[in-house]
Formats: structure tokens, sequence, C-alpha cells
């Protein structure tokens, strides 16, 4: 063991560490977040009382999960009940290692990001799979089989979808889409060029991301009226809140995603908004507009969620593979004629 | 080489340790008093009927296998992607070649349609 | 190269214990979990062998696509009791399996013995951004153009297979 290696795994560890957290905190006020927005959007309050505006509640709501009984059922796959919540979450926080929260600032700008983003992502299936098989329930293993097929139907399109900006960027590396959107200004940002060919790229990215991660109105494999809570019934405490933390940090990977691939990442809308700065300054700057730009979309999830109802299952299943997958194909063509016909500036 | 690897697995030790090591605590902390309505399969309130692992309709597998290949299908997009904009002079042929390795998947996927496999009824 | 050697036992140790776990499972869910570790140790000795883009689609299609197949079809069939009636249906595949596996172990050592591998490089002699996507798809659209044209009538029998297997009245 040399002391460089240790060195460089006690970085790591530590940025591991830092992610975490910003998971942790990110999950715990966009919680915060819905339940304030979705009360004002219904004319209610929403939690106000612990903590100035409530901003303790999701916090104490996670204490209060910790100390709950953790009820196995019985007839349960003991084994798997218990490892299900973790090959959910594991992956959730993996696609992090690539995340461009700004300049600088990913811990590990791999060379086939958005592969890898989809690769681990893929993962989440057979652990809710398998959380629907353990729990001996009907409802978990109808919510399971519902939640694996709509999970497969979408993750084509999608995939369809984040190819439009590879081409457009050359590259799969995360930070490699975001420098072909320099330049200072918002026009330089994909979902402003090409012809609206990403702008539909963009829509299905984020149709079938509402889907992959179990928002309304594509919230079937939960649907609290038909399948009580779906895969996940049987799952109390801390199992529970892990699989409560996975869907809110993947809802906020498909926006931070959207934000990469289409809206400039980290960059400034305009110019003189911070392009012109260096080292710390930079990074802190970056940081603000990546962030920033994801918030306006948890924002609109919250909105969505706030406003629109749920679709049925077979109208779920037809929209996937009947009208997404064909446009997908259409985009990914169209974007590639536009390209060689020289049509964009690249 | 392997040292660009160290991230993944340091950030896989540490989410395993999180959320092991959350399951793990709220064993500890949380109150065990189990008793056979409480560990019963929850069906909305009635004693469980029958058994629950039995067989489903044969449109999930249907799903899983069509899944698989379009799944094939897109891992090629990829590489065909990736290499689209330095190509200059190949594009068009590119092109052509992606055409028509969607084209003949295309007739595959109007057969599917056509035999109703991707109604959801 | 010290440490490399390392991971690659270590990994192959993983890979081949998870294999014999699969096939010694009684509970054919718990094989199907032991499938997928077996696959991710299989990625990462892609990973030693610097063949970044073949790990991660080898994770996305295997661990992610074909697994949820098995699962399903493994839940669903619940073969937990099915499996000895289902042996019965084809007794000669008792002595073809271990026919056809020796049969493979044989190909494998004339490859290797071949002398074949002895013309892959250095590792320290590959170049840059080996085995990632761009150079995969430099030889797979220019070279290698008429196998990945001819996947796609391979997906196609694939598609209509799975239809006729699937549709076909009980």
């Amino acid at each position: 063991m040399n002391k460089e290696l240790l060195l460089t795994a006690g970085i790591h560890l530590l940025v591991a560490i830092v992610i975490l957290g910003f998971i942790l905190f990110v999950v715990m006020y966009m919680i915060w977040g819905l339940r304030r927005i979705m009360g004002f959007m219904q004319v209610r309050i929403g939690p106000n009382r612990l903590g100035w505006q409530g901003l303790l509640q999701t916090p104490a709501d996670a204490l209060k999960l910790l100390q709950k009984e953790d009820v196995i059922p019985k007839g349960a796959d003991r084994w798997l009940f218990t490892i299900a919540p973790i090959i959910v979450f594991v992956p959730a926080y993996m696609v992090y290692v690539v995340m461009p929260f700004g300049d600088g600032l990913i811990a590990k700008d791999l060379n086939i990001g958005i592969l890898y983003v989809s690769a681990i992502t893929s993962i989440a299936v057979i652990g809710i799979v398998i959380a629907g098989w353990a729990s001996n329930n009907k409802w978990s293993l109808l919510g399971a089989f519902r939640a694996a097929a709509q999970l497969v139907a979408y993750e084509v399109p999608m995939i369809l979808a984040l190819c439009v900006p590879v081409i457009f960027a050359g590259s799969l590396r995360m930070g490699g889409i975001i420098e072909a959107q320099e330049g200072g200004w918002f026009t330089n940002w994909f979902i402003f060029r090409g012809y609206g060919i990403p702008a539909l790229a963009f829509l299905i990215y984020m149709a079938a991301g509402l889907a992959e991660v179990n928002h309304i109105p594509f919230d079937i494999m939960e649907a609290e009226s038909e399948l009580v809570a779906g895969f996940n019934v049987e799952y109390s405490g801390m199992k529970f809140a892990l699989f409560f933390l996975e869907e809110f940090a993947a809802a906020f990977t498909i926006c931070a995603i959207a934000v990469t691939l289409f809206f400039g990442g980290w960059h400034a809308p305009f110019p003189f908004l911070g392009e012109n700065l260096t080292g710390i300054a930079k990074m802190a700057v970056s940081l603000f507009w990546f962030l920033a730009k994801t918030a306006v979309f948890v924002f609109v999830l919250m909105w969505i969620r706030a406003t629109w109802p749920r679709v049925r299952v077979d109208q779920l299943m037809n929209f996937g593979w009947k009208v997404m997958i064909p446009m997908g194909l259409f985009i990914l063509l169209a974007a590639g004629t536009v390209v060689t016909l020289g049509w964009v500036k690249l | 080489m392997l040292v660009q690897y160290l991230p993944f697995l340091i950030l896989f030790i540490v989410a395993v340790a999180f959320s092991g090591g959350a399951i793990l605590l709220s064993r500890l902390l949380g109150p065990k008093r189990p008793n056979p309505v409480k560990l019963a399969p929850y069906e909305s309130g009635m004693v469980p009927i029958g058994g629950t692992r039995r067989p489903f309709h044969i449109r999930y597998y249907l799903v899983a296998m069509l899944f698989i290949l379009f799944d094939i299908e897109i891992i090629f997009l990829y590489p065909w992607a990736v290499i689209y904009l330095t190509a200059r002079a190949a594009r068009l042929f590119l092109l052509l070649e992606m055409i028509v390795f969607l084209g003949v998947l295309m007739i595959g996927y109007i057969y599917i349609w056509r035999k109703g496999a991707l109604d959801w009824e | 190269m010290i440490a490399e050697l390392v991971i690659f036992i270590i990994l192959g140790i993983v890979a081949v214990s998870s294999a014999f776990a699969v096939i010694l499972s009684k509970n054919p869910v718990y094989a199907v979990l032991f499938l997928v570790i077996n696959f991710f140790a299989l990625a990462m000795l892609y990973l030693v062998l610097s063949a970044q883009f073949v790990a991660f689609i080898q994770i996305l299609v295997y661990a992610g696509a074909i697994m949820v197949l098995f699962l399903f079809v493994v839940m669903l069939l619940n073969l937990t009791g099915a499996i000895e009636s289902l042996q019965d249906k084809l007794p000669a595949q008792r002595w073809l399996a271990p026919a056809l596996g020796m049969v493979l172990l044989v190909e494998i050592a004339v490859v290797f013995l071949s002398g074949f591998f002895a013309q892959v490089p250095e590792a320290s002699e590959l170049p840059e951004g080996f085995g990632t996507s761009a150079p995969v798809g430099m030889l797979l659209f220019s070279r290698y153009v008429l196998p990945f044209e001819v996947t796609s009538a391979v997906l196609l029998i694939a598609m209509v297979g799975s239809i006729v297997l699937a549709k076909r009245r009980p």
C-alpha cells in the first residue's frame, strides 16, 4: 500500500460522504418542498409547525421512521426482503459519481458517462421485482410486475432520446456534452439548437423520465387507489425509507441529467453572469447555475404532481410502446440527417 | 489504469454501508412486538385468500422479451451516436447504415404490432 | 501489474463461486441473484482488460434486461415444485449436456494452445481511449459493418420467434 493511493482513496471517501450528505439533504427538502407546494396549489397549508415554516418536518419524519418496528410479514423471504431496498438504493446513489455538479465538480468524468447512467439505473428493476416477490403479498407482486413492465418499456425511448445530444456533442462524457454547449449565451444550449429536434428529444426524455421514477401521471406501480402502494406495501421503517429516498433521488437525477444534456449544464444563461471567472469562484458559480436549473425542473415535477391525473395501465403501456419508441427512432434519424446535411453549426 | 475506477468502488462501499447500516439501526432501535395479525400479508383488511405466487399473464414475459431485443438494438446506438460528429466524411454512410439496421427492425416492430403483442388489454 | 493480478484473481474467484452458487441454489430466485453477481464480476473483469464499453453494456443488457426476464419466468412459473417434471421431459439432455460441455472445454483449450492470445498487445501499449465507445464504434461501423447489419436480421428472427411462442394457444 503506497501513500499516494491511500490519499486518493481518502479523498474519494470524503467525496462519497459529501455526495451522500447532499442526496439526503436534497431529498429531505424535496419532500418538504413537495408538501408545501402541493399544499399551496391545493389551497391548504402543508407542514409548517416543526421549525421555521416546517423545515424540520422531514428530518423528524426520518427519525420517526428509524424508530418504527421493522415488520417482516409471515411467509416472506427474510433475506431477499432485507436486501431488496439495498439493491434499489445503491444504483440510485452510484449515479452521482458522474454527476456534473459544476466546473471541476465531478467525482469522475467517465468517458462513457451517459452509458454508465443508463446501465446503473437499469439495476433498480431487479430490486423492485425482488421486493415485490419477497413480500409474499399479492399487491406487492402485482405492483412489482407492473413496475418492471413500465420501467423496461420506458427505458428504450429514454435511451433513444439521450442519444440526440450525444450526436450533437460527439461525446458520451458528461463534461464533454456540457463543453459542447459552451459560449456564454443560452442560445448555445442544445434545447435551442438543431431545429427543435433536441427540444423534442427533451420532451421524450422527460416523459420517459417521469415513468422511470414512478411519477404522476405515470405512477401506475404505486397507484394508491387500486394497488394500495405497489411493491412496497409490506415495507416499514428504514427499509421503506430507503425506497422513498431512492424515488426522490432518482427524480433529482432525471432533472439534473436533463439540465446537463439539454440546458447547458453548469453554464450561465448570459455571459456576464459568471463565464469569465476562475478558480473557486468559477466552481461556486457553476454549481449555483447547475443547482438553480435543476431546481426549476424539480419544481415543474411537483407542479405536474399537483395538477395531473394518473393514466391507466393500458394507456401507459400503449403510449410507451406505440408512441414513444417510434418518435424516439424518428428524432434520432432526424438528428443524424440534420448533422449530415450540415444544417447545424457544431 | 484501474485506479480510475476507485471512486466507483468507494461509493459502492459507502452506499452498501449506509443502506445496510440504516436497516440494522432501525432493527436495533425499533420495537419488536409481533403478533399473527400484524405479520399476515396485507390484503386490504381481509384474511388472505389463497397463495401469493400464482401464474401471471403471458404478456409480462412478452414485454420482457421484446424489451431485451430493443435493448440490444439500442446499445448499437451509443457508439453510433458518439462517432457521428467526428466521422465527418463518413456521416452519410453511417446514416444509411443505421437506416438499414433500423429498417430491418421496423419490419419486426410492425409485425409485433400487427400481431397485437403491444396491446395491453 | 501485481495489483492487477490480485484484482483479477479476486474477481475470478467471485465469478466462479457465484457461477457454482447459481447451479447449486435450491431456490431459483437466489440462483438468478447469484447470476447477477456473476455478471457484475464479469463486467469488472472487462474493466481489468480496459474494455470499458463492453463492461457497461454487459451490465445494461445482462444484469438490467435479461435478468428481468429470468426473474419474471422464475417467479411466475414458480419452478420450485416443477423442476423434476421438467427434467423428465428431456432425458437426453442429461447425457448431452456434459458431452457438449466437454466439446466447449476442448475448443477453449485449442484456442489457448494455438497461440491466438500471443498477438494481444501489452497493457502499456494500448492507444489512448482504447475500449471506450468511440473506437468500438469506428470499427463496428466500418470494418465490421456486415456483422452489424446481420445483427438486425437476428433480432428480427428473435422478435418473430418470441411472438410465435407467446401467442401459441395451449
